[in-house]
């Protein structure tokens, strides 16, 4: 069961329509909706509700001046870290004074959605604008402010060194200086944010409903907000339609304000995010200014790496400086840096806060660490492959220590992995060696082609813990619990795959809880490719306490010694003569001493229906009943995965459109669960990678506003832009935990940007140091090119037919 | 300040549902909270994600689109209409099933709908025109990759069906 391509056991539900999600809801209960500022940044002068009151089905309106007690407080920041000197959370509602676009002011609750929103639109918000702050250059500049009291504009600051990158760098035989840069894009699940509440005044107690990727941290942080004990709260994640990063922080400002209001009217509320409020007030990522200062040997060694950054946090930082961290440190990928120094910095901008989306941060450092691999190659006329394979962590460094502080707070230490075997994998898979020919005849055919390739290292699984909860019940069926939640990673499947594997029982008598503080509430949250490293090994070691506890209890009951039983297909037997078993559904009744028969099955563990010793008590001391058993998994530190992709793609000499003709991923991911849930990951991983690189960016104008906040205008890519990728595996464990299991879910998307603007560098011949990119920015560079604004590159590997390297025909 | 409100009836998977809503009712909104066939889901609400995708008429609609009044009489599928008459996954859902289409599943039901109306006209697709039966549909979590190969297998079993319903005759 365990590593097999098991179809998923989610599926039949979720086909028929009869999945779970926010929305499906609570369809009695009210609904909330918000008035958003239109303004960037804006002195709230005045809030006139009075032509709304008269609107039929109106129930409650609250601005910021009716939020009581810690409601009423700044939301906290989530991930304290040193480096963040300045910071900034927002409030439930604007505290008179609003950071962006979309930043929530005034709360209505009524009947019906529909009704809630003509209310919204009856009342009179005044505004004093303010000057905003947009982009990094603006934030830099720092001419205006985002926050009065944050000078410079600067959240965080960080400087992390090994060695003395400079002095390296100045004695090296060749230097270059890179200017990279990466817009903003965002996770954009296709289920945007939501939350229901229900409020039971007798029993003192709340449940809520909330689509997010961490119910156990959003019921702790309501239970404190809302001042109500955590045992009377509850908080449950029912199927969530994708989070990629964006449902990972908590408590929105919605998040505690539909609860609250729950609690208040003694009526259940739900909010559910329509899209354009998903664009404006939910979060983003990407956005980061790079400059690289490299120094190599003639052989493209590293001898020395400076890499300085800004990255562009928006209006907030709830969620601390987490993206900056990992950028920061991932960026190095499988490579030996030399002497390495980094520093960034974090600024606040009059935009939508910027937290993790799926590769949080590692894609702009992987885009950074490629662009200036192949830069190197391409200063000393060297294969970009061999450059790579040069500069490589081999197998035997492992574990390799960067000397480095990981998000996490633990040292940057790489546990495993073979960057050369994958190499040449990769290689193979997409032809870099015969690619020289295939250029060849696509020029004489007028084509354009080029080939790139990206490598990076993603640590995964990062801690502190997660548990899993184990039970047989008197039926034989497993009911395992973990805290983590689940968005579309098939955690019914390959969670039951381990359970049953390490158990013995079929797959199809184990049910799987996820996201549900009523049935495990120690917990962190499913991001960073942690849940099937963390809560898979936590499950294995909960099922491995029951399997003890069931081969004991078997053993008294066939009086044998426990060593000789097995579990085989949900039956405890004797190893080699199975005629002496004993169901596991059986041991679980057993499990259990009863004074009452309350049914059939439980006559069996009552006091007259077997011999005991009657000198030792039903449950020992060190015993407990029942067949179950919870353990924790906590590692000491994250597990190093990583990947290499290539791509071939075409660029239309005419209009400069790009189209990816081929896209080949190897990935290693330590010890496999279900191979089909992982390639799916990496499909999906894929195609973000490809819209970040080609087509997604939020267009914000000068004055905050974002122009696109819409499916028509933000594109993400339809089945027509995604490439057929084309994959390949590495099996390399993780010593570091029981199953040797890396994490999958992000790997597919973080060296998108990388491979695509190596790729398009080497059909164009000249430098793409700029993400994502349009046909129409493309042709502009040709322009600049042919006028010799910028200089040429590429020509120099293998993959290259000699003096057959494409060049612009005429800007015209 | 109160809605004029008008009858609705139509047939929804096979079933006669009538409700008295306003006009502005999204067909989207209806099928999910008037008729609580909540297997419809809403992304976008201005078209484009096309997870709202229903059959009316035996017509792939963006029901967000659309006003329930304004589909007054006509015959509408849902995702939980997509099943065979004995209940059990249609072709379409066991090829999803079968070829791991879906993870969230949160679009999942537009495509199914879209793909149903899709292999009626064209039983016998190539990749190249499944990929293209699809492109009006968003999904965040596949890549597309195993939705290709679904709508290929679905076409392949309904094939099959058709084979036994005609070798039963």
């Amino acid at each position: 069961m365990f590593g097999e391509p098991m179809i998923r056991r989610e599926d039949p539900r979720l086909l028929r329509g009869e999945g779970r999600y926010l929305d499906d809801l609570g369809s009695n209960a009210l609904a909330a909706a918000f008035v958003r500022s239109p303004h960037a940044h804006a002195r709230v002068l005045d809030i006139d509700v009075s032509d709304a009151l008269d609107v039929d089905g109106l129930v409650a309106i609250y601005a910021y001046d009716d939020l009581l007690g810690r409601v009423a407080e700044a939301l906290p920041l989530l991930i304290p870290h040193p480096s963040i000197t300045h910071p900034k959370t927002p409030y439930c509602l604007a505290n008179g004074e609003v950071n962006h676009v979309g930043e929530a002011i005034v709360m209505v609750v009524a009947t019906d959605r529909y009704v809630a929103e003509d209310v919204c639109d009856r009342i009179r918000v005044d505004y004093e604008p303010l000057p905003a702050v947009v982009g990094v250059a603006a934030a830099r500049a720092a001419a205006q402010l985002v926050h009065d009291d944050v000078p410079g504009n600067l959240a965080a600051h960080l400087v992390q060194e090994v060695g003395d990158a400079p002095a390296a760098i100045a004695a090296a035989p060749h230097v270059l200086e890179l200017d990279l840069d990466v817009e903003r894009s965002a996770s954009m699940p296709m289920e945007g944010r939501g939350v229901y509440a229900r409020w039971d005044s007798d029993d003192r107690s709340l449940r809520v409903y909330t689509s997010t990727q961490t119910s156990t941290s959003v019921r702790m942080a309501l239970a404190a907000k809302l001042d109500v004990p955590v045992d009377r709260v509850e908080v449950i994640a029912p199927d969530v339609g994708g989070g990629f990063g964006v449902k990972i922080v908590h408590p929105w400002p919605e998040e505690v304000l539909v609860p609250w209001a729950a609690m208040a009217l003694g009526r259940e509320v739900k909010w559910t995010e329509d899209r354009r409020e998903h664009f404006v007030s939910s979060a983003h990522e990407r956005g980061q200014l790079h400059h690289v200062r490299v120094g190599f040997d003639d052989d493209g060694c590293l001898l020395g790496l400076d890499v300085t950054f800004w990255h562009d946090n928006g209006a907030y930082l709830p969620y601390g400086a987490v993206v900056p961290i990992i950028t920061s440190t991932q960026l190095l990928g499988p490579y030996k840096p030399g002497a390495y120094r980094v520093e960034y910095s974090s600024l606040y901008t009059n935009t939508v806060i910027v937290t993790p989306y799926r590769g949080a941060g590692r894609p702009q450092g992987c885009f950074v660490m490629e662009r200036t691999i192949d830069a190197i190659a391409d200063r000393l006329s060297l294969d970009r492959a061999v450059v790579r394979e040069r500069n490589f962590i081999q197998p035997s460094d492992m574990p390799y220590d960067h000397q480095l502080q990981f998000q996490d707070g633990r040292p940057l230490i790489y546990d495993s992995g073979d960057y050369p075997a994958m190499l040449e994998k990769l290689r193979k898979l997409v032809g870099w060696d015969d690619f020289a020919a295939y250029r060849e005849a696509a020029v004489a055919e007028g084509r354009r082609v080029g080939i790139g390739l990206a490598c990076y290292v993603e640590g995964t699984g990062v801690g502190p813990y997660e548990g899993a909860h184990v039970r047989v019940e008197t039926n034989g069926t497993v009911v395992v619990s973990t805290g983590l939640t689940t968005q579309g990673q098939g955690h019914q499947t390959a969670f039951a795959q381990i359970a049953a594997d390490e158990l013995g029982v079929p797959v199809a008598d184990v049910v799987v809880t996820t996201g549900d503080t009523r049935r495990f509430a120690y917990a962190v949250g499913t991001f960073a490719s942690r849940a099937a490293v963390m809560s898979g090994n936590a499950i294995a070691l909960a099922a491995r306490g029951v399997r003890d506890k069931a081969l004991r209890i078997a053993a008294e009951a066939l009086e044998v010694d426990e060593r000789d039983l097995e579990i085989v297909e949900g039956v405890v037997q004797v190893k080699g003569s199975p005629d002496a078993r004993i169901p596991l559904a059986t041991v679980a009744v057993l499990s259990n001493p009863l004074r009452y028969a309350f049914d059939e099955q439980a006559k069996q563990a009552t006091q007259f229906a077997r011999s005991a010793d009657i000198d030792r008590p039903p449950v020992a001391e060190d015993d407990e009943p029942g067949l179950e058993f919870t353990d924790y998994y906590s590692p000491s530190r994250s597990t190093f995965a990583n990947g290499m992709h290539a791509a071939i793609v075409e660029t239309d000499p005419d209009t400069a459109e790009i189209t990816v003709l081929r896209y080949c991923v190897v990935h290693d991911c330590g010890t496999l669960v279900n191979p089909m849930i992982v390639e799916g990951q990496i499909h999906g991983g894929v195609a973000q990678g490809v819209g970040g690189a080609l087509l997604e960016r939020m267009v914000y104008d000068e004055n905050g506003q974002l122009l696109n906040a819409s499916f028509m205008d933000f594109l993400m890519p339809y089945a027509t832009e995604v490439p057929v990728v084309e994959t390949d595996h590495m099996e390399t464990p993780s010593p570091l935990n029981p199953l040797g299991i890396k994490g999958a879910g992000e790997a597919g998307v973080i060296p998108g940007m990388a491979v695509l603007a190596a790729a398009i560098e080497d059909a164009e011949g000249f430098r793409i140091s700029r993400m994502p990119i349009s046909p129409s920015e493309l042709f502009g560079l040709r322009v600049r090119f042919a006028a010799g604004e910028i200089p040429a590159v590429g020509g120099a590997d293998e993959s290259s037919a000699v003096g057959q390297v494409p060049r612009p025909r005429s800007a015209r | 300040m109160s809605e004029e409100l008008h009858d609705v009836s139509v047939v929804v998977n096979g079933l006669p549902r009538t409700a008295r809503v306003p006009a502005r009712r999204l067909l989207s909104d209806f099928l999910r909270h008037d008729v609580g066939l909540t297997g419809t889901h809403v992304g976008c609400e201005h078209g484009v994600c096309g997870a709202c995708t229903v059959l009316v008429d035996s017509r792939p609609v963006r029901s967000c689109l659309l006003f329930a009044v304004g589909v007054d009489g006509a015959a509408i599928t849902t995702i939980e209409g997509c099943t065979l008459p004995d209940g059990e996954l249609g072709a379409v859902q066991q090829a999803f099933m079968e070829c791991h289409g879906l993870q969230c599943g949160f679009c999942t039901p537009g495509f199914v709908t879209t793909i149903t109306a899709f292999l009626d006209e064209q039983p016998d697709p190539s990749a190249e025109e499944a990929r293209e039966a699809i492109a009006g549909n968003l999904c965040r979590c596949t890549g597309y990759q195993n939705i290709v190969a679904a709508v290929l297998r679905a076409a392949q079993i309904q094939r099959e069906i058709t084979g036994q319903a005609v070798a039963e005759r």
